[in-house]
C-alpha cells in the first residue's frame, strides 16, 4: 500500500525535475548558471493559468490529442515498476499494453498535428512516425530478451528479475540491450542527438514542431506528458542499467530517486558533448539500436 | 578587349560625370558582358533619371588590375532594356532592381519579379505618386507532381530574426527549389538620399544594416571625402581599421556561436554568445556605442583613441583571443559537429563565380576576393591583411573561414594598436563638388559594401546607390539549398547569415 502511494506520488510530481536537472547539467557544461531546478514546474504552473488560442481549421481531435496522450502515458505509468518495487497494476502481457499505450499517445499527437493543416506540423508528424517505427522494434527486442531471461510476460517480474547476478551471467547480452535502450530512450524523448528540445527552428524539429499550435493548458499537458514519458522510459532503463537493491523498501525508493537524477545528468552530459545528427542519419542510429537489441536476444536464446 | 569604353578609377575616388564614356545601349551591354567574361565583377548597376530619360551606370571591379571601371549609357524612358541576365547571371538582380526603381521595361529577363515591392524611385512624368506594393504578393515558382509539397516559412519567424519569406518546393524532405522573397524592411534609404547629403544622412547610412555600421559608415565617409577632396589623417584611418575588424570579430564570433547552436552544440554556442558581447564592448571603448555608431565621420573619426584606451583594448583582445580559441576548438574537436557541417549546403565555385558572390560565402568556395586586398582603402593601403579561402563551399568551409578570418583580424588589431600613428584624428570635410561620380567599396564582415554617389551641378546627390553584400549573396543561399534536406535550411541560412534590411534598404 505504501509502495503504491509512493509510486503515484513520484510519478505525479517528479518527472519535471528531470528536465530541470538536464537543463542545469547542460548549463554547467556551457559555463552558465542555468534556470532553477524547479523551472519546469513554474512553466507548467504558468501554462495552466494561461488562455488558449485555437485555430478555426481544427476539430475536436486537436483538443483531444494532448489529453488522450497524457491519459495514455499516465496509464502506462501504472504498469512500470519503479526501482525494486512492484507496479500498481501488473498482469501477464502488460508489456504489450505498455508499449502500445505510448503508440496510442503518439497516434493522437500526430493526428492532432495533422489536424491543424500546417505544413510544418505535417512534416513533424511524418518524421515522428518514421522514426518511431524504427524505435519500436528495438524496444520489443529488449522486451522479448527480458521475457526470455525471466520467463515472465509481465513487466514487474520481468524487470525485477535483472540483478547484479544476472549481469554476472549474461552481461554481454544486457550490455547490448542497455546500449540499444539508451538510444531508444533518447530518440523517444526527442533528446539530442535525435531532436533538439531547445531549438526554435521549426524546419529542423521533430516533436516540438507537432505541438507548435497548442497553447495554454493543452501545451502544459503535452510538456508534462513528455517529461512523464522520459521518466517512465528512464525507470525502465534503470532496471537494466543499475539493478541496485538494498533489501529495505524505503532505502530502495531513495536509491531509485537518486539514480533517476543521475540518469538525467547522464542525458545532460550526452546533450552537451555532441551535436544533433543530420536528420537522414537518425534512422541509421535507430537501426543500430535494433541490431544491438536483436543481438542481445540472440545471445540469450542460443 | 577592355577598350576605352570603360573609365578606370580607384576605390574611394571620384570622377567628373562627363568623363564617363557614354555608349550606345547595345555597346554598353556588350562591354559589360565582355568585361565579366574577362574576370571583372559587377559591383553596382543602376539607373538615374536624366531629363526625361534614364542614364544607366555600371560599376565593374577587376581584381587582376586592382581598378574599378565605370561606364554609362542612356536609355529612353519608354524604351525596353534588353536583359543580359541569362548570359551573365550576376546582373540578374540588378536588372530586376532597375525595372522596379526606374519603371523601365526589361526585355527577355528570365526571372522578372519584384525585388523589394517598392514604388519607382523617381516619379515619371504624369505617373503621380504610386504606392509601395505589398511585400510577398507575387507568383512563386512552383513544382508540380506526385508527393511534391510546398512549405512556406515567414515573414514571421520563430526566432528573433528579421522578416523574410521563403518558399520551398519539396519532395519529401528534399528541397528541389527555394525562392526567397524580401522587401518587408524596405525603408526607402536610397530615396532619402536624393537631394542629400542631409544632416541625418550619416545616421541613416549607419543604420542600413545595424550590424554593419562601420562597413557602411566607412563607405559613406569615403564618398563624402572623395567628393570634397578631404584628406583623412593617418590616425583616423588606423582607428577606422580597428573598428572595422572589431565589427568583423563580433559578428564572426556571433555566427560561430549561432552555427554551433543550430546543430545543438551548446558549449560553443554559449561561450561565443558572451565573447561576441566582449567584442561589442571593445567597440564601445572606442566610441561609447557597442555597434560603433558615431565613430566614423567624414574626414576622420568622431573620437580619438588615447593610450589608456589602446592599452585597455590590447589587453581585452588578448583575453578574447584565448577564450575564442578555446570555444572554437571545441567545435573542431567534436566529430558529431563536423559530421553535421561537412557536405551541407555546398555551393560550387562555378555557381559562386556566376552569381558574383562576395565575402565569406565566396571565399568559402575558393574564390579569392577581398576588397581589403583587391581594392585597398584606408589603412589597408598601408597594412595588408591576409586573405583566407576555403575550397569545399559547404557550411564547414564558411564556419572555418569565419574562425580563420577572426584570427587574422585579431592579429591586425594588435598590430594597429601597437603602432597607432600620432597626429590629429579628424579633418573638416569641405564642400561637395558638383557633377561628379564617386565610388567607395569596403569589405564589411559580410563582404563587399558598395556605395556610388552621383552629384548634380549644385553638389547634391542626384542618386546614391547602395549595394549591401547580401544583395549579391541571397541567391547563393537559394542555390546552396538545391537537393539538400529541408531540415538543413536553418544551418545553411546561419552559415550565410545575410542581412534582410541591408537588402531591403
Amino acid at each position: 500500500m505504501v509502495d503504491t502511494i509512493l509510486h503515484l506520488v513520484l510519478v505525479l510530481t517528479m518527472p519535471p525535475l528531470l528536465l530541470g536537472v538536464i537543463g542545469k547539467t547542460k548549463a554547467a557544461f556551457a559555463g552558465r548558471v542555468g534556470a532553477p531546478y524547479l523551472q519546469p514546474y513554474y512553466d507548467l504552473a504558468r501554462l495552466m493559468r494561461k488562455g488558449v488560442v485555437i485555430s478555426d481549421t481544427t476539430t475536436w481531435l486537436f483538443k483531444a490529442g494532448p489529453i488522450i496522450t497524457l491519459a495514455a502515458t499516465l496509464l502506462a505509468a501504472l504498469l512500470v515498476p519503479l526501482g525494486r518495487h512492484a507496479a500498481p497494476i501488473s498482469f501477464t502481457g502488460d508489456m504489450i499494453l505498455f508499449a502500445y499505450l505510448f503508440a496510442l499517445g503518439r497516434f493522437f499527437t500526430t493526428a492532432a498535428a495533422l489536424d491543424t493543416g500546417s505544413s510544418f506540423e505535417g512534416m513533424g508528424a511524418a518524421r515522428e512516425v518514421t522514426f518511431s517505427c524504427l524505435a519500436e522494434p528495438a524496444l520489443f527486442f529488449a522486451l522479448i530478451t527480458l521475457t526470455r531471461l525471466s520467463g515472465s510476460l509481465s513487466l514487474t517480474p520481468m524487470l525485477n528479475h535483472v540483478t547484479l547476478f544476472v549481469w554476472w551471467d549474461t552481461g554481454a547480452a544486457l550490455l547490448l540491450m542497455m546500449t540499444g535502450l539508451f538510444v531508444v530512450l533518447l530518440a523517444e524523448n526527442c533528446r539530442i542527438p535525435f531532436d533538439d528540445p531547445n531549438t526554435h527552428l521549426e524546419l529542423t524539429m521533430i516533436h516540438e514542431v507537432m505541438v507548435l499550435d497548442h497553447s495554454g493548458p493543452y501545451f502544459g499537458c503535452i510538456l508534462y506528458g513528455a517529461s512523464l514519458k522520459l521518466y517512465l522510459l528512464g525507470a525502465f532503463f534503470l532496471h537494466i542499467a543499475l539493478p541496485l537493491s538494498s533489501g529495505n523498501s524505503y532505502l530502495d525508493w531513495l536509491i531509485f530517486a537518486l539514480s533517476m537524477i543521475l540518469l538525467a545528468m547522464a542525458i545532460g552530459v550526452v546533450e552537451s558533448v555532441m551535436a544533433r545528427l543530420r536528420l537522414i542519419r537518425v534512422p541509421q542510429l535507430l537501426v543500430a539500436a535494433i541490431i544491438l537489441t536483436a543481438f542481445s536476444l540472440i545471445l540469450v536464446v542460443r | 578587349m577592355m577598350s576605352a569604353s570603360i573609365l578606370k578609377l580607384y576605390n574611394g575616388t571620384s570622377v567628373p560625370r562627363r568623363d564617363i564614356p557614354e555608349l550606345p545601349l547595345e555597346e554598353f551591354l556588350r562591354a559589360i558582358l565582355d568585361a565579366t567574361d574577362h574576370g571583372w565583377r559587377v559591383s553596382a548597376y543602376f539607373g538615374t533619371p536624366d531629363g526625361g530619360d534614364f542614364r544607366l551606370y555600371c560599376l565593374l571591379a577587376s581584381k587582376a588590375e586592382g581598378v574599378l571601371g565605370l561606364l554609362g549609357a542612356k536609355v529612353a524612358a519608354d524604351a525596353a532594356l534588353p536583359s543580359i541576365a541569362s548570359l551573365c547571371p550576376q546582373v540578374s538582380l540588378f536588372e530586376r532592381e532597375i525595372a522596379e526603381q526606374c519603371g523601365l521595361a526589361i526585355e527577355g529577363h528570365p526571372w522578372l519579379k519584384p525585388v523589394r515591392f517598392q514604388r519607382p524611385l523617381f516619379n515619371g512624368p504624369g505617373k503621380g505618386v504610386p504606392e509601395d506594393k505589398e511585400p510577398g504578393v507575387m507568383d512563386f515558382y512552383q513544382v508540380q507532381g506526385h508527393e511534391i509539397h510546398e512549405v512556406a516559412v515567414g515573414p514571421v519567424h520563430a526566432g528573433i530574426i528579421e522578416p523574410g519569406h521563403f518558399r520551398f518546393q519539396c519532395y519529401g524532405e528534399q528541397v528541389f527549389h527555394l525562392e526567397i522573397s524580401l522587401g518587408y524592411q524596405h525603408r526607402g534609404i536610397e530615396r532619402f538620399m536624393i537631394g542629400g547629403p542631409h544632416p541625418r544622412s550619416p545616421y541613416q547610412m549607419e543604420a542600413i544594416g545595424g550590424d554593419t555600421t562601420i562597413g557602411h559608415g566607412q563607405a559613406y565617409a569615403m564618398i563624402i571625402e572623395a567628393l570634397s577632396g578631404t584628406r583623412v589623417p593617418a590616425r583616423a584611418e588606423a582607428i577606422r581599421g580597428i573598428a572595422l575588424e572589431l565589427e568583423r570579430l563580433a559578428n564572426h564570433t556571433g555566427d560561430l556561436g549561432a552555427i554551433a547552436g543550430d546543430v545543438g552544440y551548446l558549449p560553443t554556442s554559449s561561450f561565443c554568445g558572451r565573447i561576441r558581447g566582449d567584442f561589442l564592448n571593445m567597440s564601445a571603448v572606442l566610441c561609447g556605442s557597442r555597434f560603433g555608431r558615431g565613430l566614423i565621420v567624414p574626414g576622420g573619426v568622431g573620437f580619438d583613441c588615447n593610450p589608456q584606451q589602446a592599452g585597455l583594448l590590447g589587453s581585452r583582445i588578448a583575453t578574447a583571443r584565448e577564450e575564442l580559441a578555446n570555444a572554437v576548438d571545441l567545435l573542431w574537436n567534436t566529430p558529431s559537429v563536423l559530421a553535421r557541417l561537412e557536405n551541407t549546403g555546398t555551393v560550387s565555385e562555378e555557381t559562386a563565380r556566376e552569381l558574383g558572390l562576395v565575402g565569406p560565402p565566396a571565399r568559402g568556395c575558393g574564390l579569392n576576393r577581398d576588397i581589403r586586398r583587391d581594392h585597398p582603402f584606408g589603412i589597408y593601403r598601408m597594412s595588408q591583411i591576409p586573405v583566407v579561402t576555403a575550397t569545399t563551399g559547404d557550411v564547414h568551409a564558411r564556419t572555418l573561414l569565419r574562425w580563420l578570418e577572426a584570427e587574422k583580424s585579431l592579429d591586425f588589431i594588435e598590430e594597429q594598436l601597437r603602432q597607432l600613428p600620432a597626429g590629429v584624428y579628424r579633418n573638416n570635410a569641405g564642400a561637395i563638388a558638383g557633377d561628379q561620380v564617386a565610388v567607395a567599396l569596403t569589405e564589411g564582415w559580410r563582404g563587399e559594401v558598395c556605395h556610388v554617389a552621383v552629384t548634380d551641378e549644385t553638389g547634391r546627390f542626384g542618386r546614391y546607390k547602395i549595394v549591401d553584400p547580401s544583395f549579391h549573396n541571397w541567391q547563393g543561399l537559394a542555390m546552396a539549398l538545391r537537393g539538400q534536406q529541408i531540415s538543413d535550411f536553418p544551418l545553411c541560412n546561419k552559415s550565410f547569415n545575410l542581412s534582410y534590411c541591408g537588402f531591403d534598404l
